[in-house]
């Protein structure tokens, strides 16, 4: 028994074909127009909406874009330095190439450019850049005369780049703590990190973290999944189900009642799902600060609160030579 | 008390796959159906055998459970039940539950007249667990290379595999899989917050509509995907997140056996550079 199951849009629907295409809902006095003229991707219509465009820059969003490119230059030029301005050696070594933060002798203090200044400079360039946008995810909601939930959960995210490229620096003294800029070497970085400290497997917050990180891919399987198998009820207009519920959202939370005996509303189930991937940075955010400055190795730190257990030694103890200084001066 | 004031007419009998009118009742909020019995069948003997192995080992702190592996030399073959058969008990126990869990979600699916859709999702999440402790084993030739079953030694399983194969963020497919976990939750985040911020407007503003989701997305980012489409790419982001994982520890061992750091040196060595 074959029966249809919603996959892709068969009948598309353009804004433009009884008239004049739709540019969104008017903005209030103060603001700009919109940009370009909306346009339509047949391919894009299969999947979800065909029109692309327009779009609002504004003050805020054209000055996050200027910043945004300087750093990308910054980050771009300097990997083009470091192979002798050879283009060819760029694309080659693409991956393995990185703008590094300053050695851990300069401390706070601004380094020479070639020496990590641009890679402070870049990432001052890149945190107005994401401010900036930040500012511009609010001003949009609020010209709309919508919430800012938006605003906030890019704000939990911001925390978690807040705390690896400042917070954290600040606090261990030294720009060098800060993230590499490439795509292996951040990759290097974040497991020298977790050697360094024992292993973040062993932070309780990391493992928050990525309690959320898979509960929230969890969620959005079934909660796409659920409206999906319930479109056939107009499911997906899930604001007017929220305010007036209809059959989709009854059949939607009785699939999960009879599945697993608890079951959301059309509104909780967003509500469950922003504050799992809000708390995924958050708690990512707490794990990373905690790492070096309060807690030195997260094994050990296990061991001691009984969360995990204590191998057996398998070669002759050896003393971490940073902590015996540490022990001397003090 | 535990029917919905609406429920009442939506508990029709039919739609089972098996056993029909048999099983087709309802135990408080929970359907049962024949798979909702098989189900508990596995899920009771299951965590009998955890219960047993662990007072065997006289660990109950819930962090130090563990349920380990056979050892690899029972190869392919049955472990005696305290070295590792446990393990391959609940093993079984765990795939016939999610098994049946799945074929019930079938059922209740079709009662509600609904599409297939979380079924088909939950599979793809079976297939990742079928990929860890029974395809990636057998290609090695021994149970042994199981994921042991505990808080703690899960993790230090995963470090450990990981490790062995020098730095697993070079596996490419361990990149794929984490971007998208990462793509999943910032979607999840823009999806969630976007309907509450329509639902929950500004201050004496009426509740906002479709449209205004369009506007804001399209002011923002320059497009809007539309409220069927954000669904159809949370669900394929978080599907294909699980299927990468499970692709990219499927191929260290059985298909590649150095560091993955060295795997990249096909690109180094492309004939196009000289």
């Amino acid at each position: 028994m074959i029966e249809y199951q919603n996959i892709f849009t068969r009948v598309q629907l353009r804004t433009d074909s009884h008239g004049p295409a739709h540019t969104g809902l008017s903005l209030p006095r103060s603001d700009f127009d919109r940009s370009s003229r909306p346009s339509y991707a047949y391919w894009f219509g299969k999947f979800g909406e065909a029109q692309i465009g327009p779009i609002y820059l504004g003050v805020l969003g054209s000055a996050s874009i200027v910043f945004g490119v300087l750093w990308f230059w910054i980050v771009g030029f300097s990997m083009l330095a470091s192979v002798n301005w050879n283009i060819i050696e760029m694309i080659r070594q693409l991956p393995w190439l990185a703008l590094e933060p300053p050695a851990p002798e300069y401390g706070l203090r601004m380094p020479p450019l070639g020496k990590g200044g641009w890679w402070v400079i870049g990432s001052a360039c890149l945190l107005i850049s994401v401010l900036l946008w930040w500012a511009r995810t609010y001003r949009r909601a609020r010209a709309l005369g919508m919430g800012t939930h938006v605003a906030w959960a890019f704000a939990s995210a911001i925390w978690l780049f807040l705390v690896l490229g400042l917070f954290r620096p600040i606090l261990m003294g030294s720009w060098s703590e800060g993230v590499p800029y490439g795509v292996f070497p951040h990759l290097d970085w974040t497991s020298a990190l977790s050697i360094r400290y024992g292993n973040l497997f062993y932070n309780p917050f990391h493992m928050l973290s990525i309690v959320f990180l898979y509960g929230s891919a969890l969620l959005f399987a079934m909660h796409g999944a659920t409206i999906l198998a319930v479109s056939r009820y107009g499911g997906e207009r899930e604001i007017e189900q929220i305010v007036d519920r209809g059959t989709a959202s009854e059949r939607a939370a009785l699939f999960w009642r009879w599945t697993m005996g608890f079951n959301a509303s059309m509104e909780s189930i967003h509500r469950w799902a922003w504050w799992f991937a809000v708390l995924c940075t958050l708690t990512g955010g707490i794990g990373i600060l905690l790492t070096g400055t309060v807690v030195d190795n997260w094994y050990l730190w296990a061991v001691k609160h009984g969360v995990a257990p204590a191998y057996p030694e398998a070669s002759p103890a050896i003393v971490d030579p940073a902590l015996m200084q540490k022990g001397a001066s003090q | 008390m535990s029917m919905l004031n609406f429920e009442k007419k939506y508990r029709v009998r039919g739609g089972t796959l098996v056993g029909g009118d048999l099983f087709d009742f309802w135990v408080g909020p929970f359907y049962v159906g024949f798979f909702g019995v098989l189900t508990v069948f596995f899920t009771v003997v299951g965590t009998a055998m955890i219960l047993y192995s662990t007072a065997l080992d006289g660990v109950w702190n819930v962090w130090k459970i563990n349920i380990a592996p056979p050892d690899l030399k029972y190869g392919l073959g049955l472990a005696p039940l305290k070295e590792g058969g446990i393990w391959q008990v609940v093993t079984v126990c765990a795939l016939g539950a999610f098994g049946s869990w799945a074929l019930r979600e079938v059922e209740i699916a079709r009662k509600l007249g609904m599409g297939l859709h979380v079924p088909f999702a939950f599979s793809v999440a079976i297939l990742a667990y079928f990929t860890l402790v029974v395809i990636r084993p057998v290609l090695l030739g021994a149970w042994g290379h199981g994921f042991p079953y505990g808080i703690i030694s899960h993790l230090d399983w995963v470090s450990n595999v990981g490790y062995q194969y020098l730095h697993f963020h070079y596996n490419p497919a361990h990149m794929i899989a984490v971007s998208l976990f990462f793509a999943a939750t910032f979607a999840l985040a823009l999806h969630g917050a976007l309907v509450l911020s329509a639902t929950n407007p500004m201050e004496g503003e009426p509740v906002k509509t479709a449209e205004h989701e369009n506007s804001f997305f399209r002011d923002t980012l320059g497009y809007s995907i539309g409220t069927l489409g954000i669904h159809r790419l949370g669900l394929i982001l978080a599907l294909a997140a699980v299927f990468f994982s499970a692709v990219c520890i499927v191929i260290s061992g059985p298909f590649w056996t150095r560091g993955w750091p060295e795997w990249w040196n096909w690109w180094l060595r492309l004939p196009i550079w000289s």
